[in-house]
């Protein structure tokens, strides 16, 4: 059986006047039907580049190559006319700027019902009454009088589950969440996850939700893919990450966490160093300058994602001697 | 312990004038709203809130960066709120402050070594040696002293900030958001860099931050802000094990814990709605509109919450905070 979305070798190149940068460097991974997967990294570990370029949407000087399939069908190549029946249909995308993905001189009611009828031959009416049903299921209330507010009449988080409800408007097949609450506080944050929680229930899409947050991803994640300087270092189910993390870099984020649930003044793991520049990577793995178990080898050789456990994968060469390792005895 | 800092019922409220060329002033942002607290030597305080709450407006009143509305802080044995910007300078000496944004924060044409030796030049104390010292204590390479600002990654350029803020020798620092704008892996080794720092040159930290969890790793006591109003002020343990105030509650469980088992198993409480506008705050309890607690109540106990204010008091949880219900629950 063919998954719904799959990525195969995915890479991205960027030309600029200081030579080619690479991007994203070889990235795979399969979504399956109604399944929540999580994708983290820092900033510039391509994590965004990679949704944007399933859905198309990297500027033309962008060089996308590899395979994105959905539902068997290669997305890769085709015209942006083509796209346009996936993109909101097939696959619906949330940002992080609320304000940016939304016009300022509409209504988000209009904007809304825009969404329905982009796809959906049907009624103003009818898309109205869908337009109201969207609002109520990311929870905003007195929808009616909402409709005829202008974005700048509401607040961060109401905004962006307005986004969720037009990403939400055509019951997609697959939501990509690209840092949808990272410009906003924590108890709003609460709420939008709540909305996109809703969201996923009533459309029964799959989710590909894109975050720095490892909190998020434990709490709403079933598979999690950990991004770095453009590479997939690590995928698993969150436990078998979280709990078992067979790649240094992973090791060693979850060390330097400061978590809520800790002791008071318990000191943190640092990783030494800062991610490497894409324009300037380093021979071999691109972890290796910050990585406490670094060997000959791994300025030889970039290690390939090694089967570690069932639907577990993790780029080291020395993967096992992370079996159970804490961060403290690996970093320090 | 001795007191550093002594902050008496400090209020700012900032005029909002009318369009057009004659501007009335039509209202005040009522920002920060008669916030006291002490603090002590060699002790942190962690001052955390979210967007709009008046944190990072009470660290600038506390340095005198803005003139108050009214109020007193008292330093030395001195009012530093009625001290003229002559009599305020060599006090500057001990009272400095590091940015959130370590981008914007720096002159992009000035290096490294004069960044640092700015302060310095300024009270005439330049000495190279300093200046070499100071980078090594922050963990930077003092080779790189004729570095700019652009050729360091966002951690180091923080260190830059938190050299230039130690260059002479102050007695309080105020960190506002210090580490927000880093990555992950980054945050750790200056959160770690300022816990060393606090004990080996013994400073008082005001730490403001809108994430709790830093907070949990570096303070000993924590200001809850909502509104501009200190909701409860706390040791740290305290305030997770015994938090009273529902807005504490609700603000520690939205904050995500990095294990997918604890996560998925929280409690988390929503909040109704959004922040209200600053100019116009509630009567009584400023929380009382989107308060968990208030729904609950009768009518005749919200009589309470709509007409008086809840002074910051301690009601039995074993330490203040400023609702007339409280209840001490255990967060964690």
């Amino acid at each position: 059986m063919t998954s719904l979305l799959e990525v195969e070798n995915l890479r991205v190149d960027f030309p600029t006047e200081d030579g080619v940068i690479t991007a994203v460097r070889g990235v795979s991974y399969t979504l399956e039907r109604g399944e929540a997967l999580g994708i983290v990294g820092e900033s510039g570990s391509g994590k965004s580049v990679t949704s944007l370029a399933i859905l198309g949407l990297l500027p033309r000087t962008a060089r996308v190559s590899g395979s994105v399939r959905f539902e068997g069908s290669e997305l890769l190549g085709r015209s942006d006319n083509e796209l346009s029946s996936y993109r909101g249909r097939h696959i619906a995308m949330i940002f992080q700027d609320p304000l940016a993905s939304l016009n300022p001189v509409y209504t988000i009611g209009d904007q809304i019902i825009e969404a329905v009828l982009a796809h959906r031959d049907v009624g103003k009416d009818a898309a109205r009454r869908r337009a109201l049903e969207l609002l109520d299921i990311v929870g905003i209330p007195h929808a009616a009088q909402r409709m005829h507010n202008y974005p700048h009449e509401m607040s961060g988080g109401m905004k962006q589950r307005v986004v969720i409800a037009i990403a939400m408007a055509n019951d997609p097949d697959v939501i990509i969440a690209d840092e949808p609450t990272t410009a906003l506080d924590v108890t709003v944050q609460a709420q939008v996850l709540e909305a996109l929680e809703a969201a996923r229930e009533a459309t029964g899409a799959a989710l590909v939700l894109i975050t720095h947050d490892l909190g998020v991803i434990a709490g709403h994640a079933d598979r999690l893919c950990v991004m770095y300087a453009g590479r997939l270092v690590e995928q698993g189910t969150v436990e078998e990450v979280f709990y078992t993390p067979r790649m240094p870099y992973t090791l060693g984020l979850l060390g330097s966490l400061p978590r809520i649930d800790a002791r008071t003044h318990e000191r943190l793991t640092p990783i030494v160093g800062a991610p490497p520049s894409l324009l300037d990577l380093p021979s071999g793995c691109p972890f290796r300058p910050r990585c406490p178990l670094a060997q000959p080898i791994c300025a030889a050789e970039e290690p390939a994602l090694f089967g570690v456990g069932k639907g577990h994968s993790a780029a080291c060469h020395f993967h096992e001697k992370l079996i159970n390792a804490a961060a403290r005895e690996i970093f320090q | 312990m001795t007191t550093v800092l002594e902050v008496r019922g400090l209020v700012k409220h900032f005029p909002v004038r009318s369009r057009g060329v004659i501007k009335r002033r039509v209202g005040d942002v009522h920002a920060v709203c008669g916030v006291s607290f002490d603090l002590a030597e060699q002790e942190t305080l962690g001052l955390v809130g979210e967007s709009g709450c008046g944190k990072t407006t009470t660290a600038r009143l506390l340095l005198n960066l803005i003139p108050a509305t009214a109020g007193s802080v008292h330093y030395g044995g001195r009012d530093l709120l009625k001290l003229s910007r002559s009599q305020m300078r060599p006090l500057r000496r001990d009272l400095q402050i590091v940015f959130q944004d370590p981008f914007a924060s720096l002159d992009p044409r000035m290096t490294v070594a004069e960044l640092i030796a700015e302060p310095l030049r300024i009270h005439s104390l330049f000495e190279t040696k300093k200046v070499r010292e100071l980078m090594r204590q922050v963990g930077l390479n003092p080779e790189h002293a004729n570095r700019f600002p652009h050729e360091f990654s966002g951690g180091q350029r923080q260190r830059i900030g938190i050299a230039r803020a130690l260059a002479l020798r102050p007695k309080v620092l105020l960190l506002d958001e210090p580490v927000s704008a880093l990555d992950v892996s980054i945050r750790a080794g200056v959160i770690n860099l300022l816990a060393d720092l606090q004990e080996s040159l013994g400073l008082s930290y005001i730490f403001v931050s809108h994430d709790l969890s830093v907070i949990r790793h570096v303070a000993d006591r924590v200001a809850v802000m909502y509104l501009g109003k200190i909701v409860e002020l706390a040791p740290t343990d305290a305030l997770f094990n015994r938090a009273a105030h529902p807005y504490t509650q609700a603000l520690i469980s939205a904050i995500p814990v990095p294990d997918p088992h604890k996560e998925r198993e929280r409690r988390r409480i929503i909040l109704a709605g959004d922040v209200p506008s600053p100019v116009d705050p509630p009567s009584g309890c400023r929380f009382r509109t989107r308060c968990p607690k208030f729904a609950t109540l009768t009518a005749q106990e919200k009589q309470r919450c709509v007409n008086d204010v809840p002074a910051l008091q301690d009601r039995g949880q074993g330490h203040p905070s400023a609702c007339h219900y409280a209840e001490a629950v255990r967060m964690l």
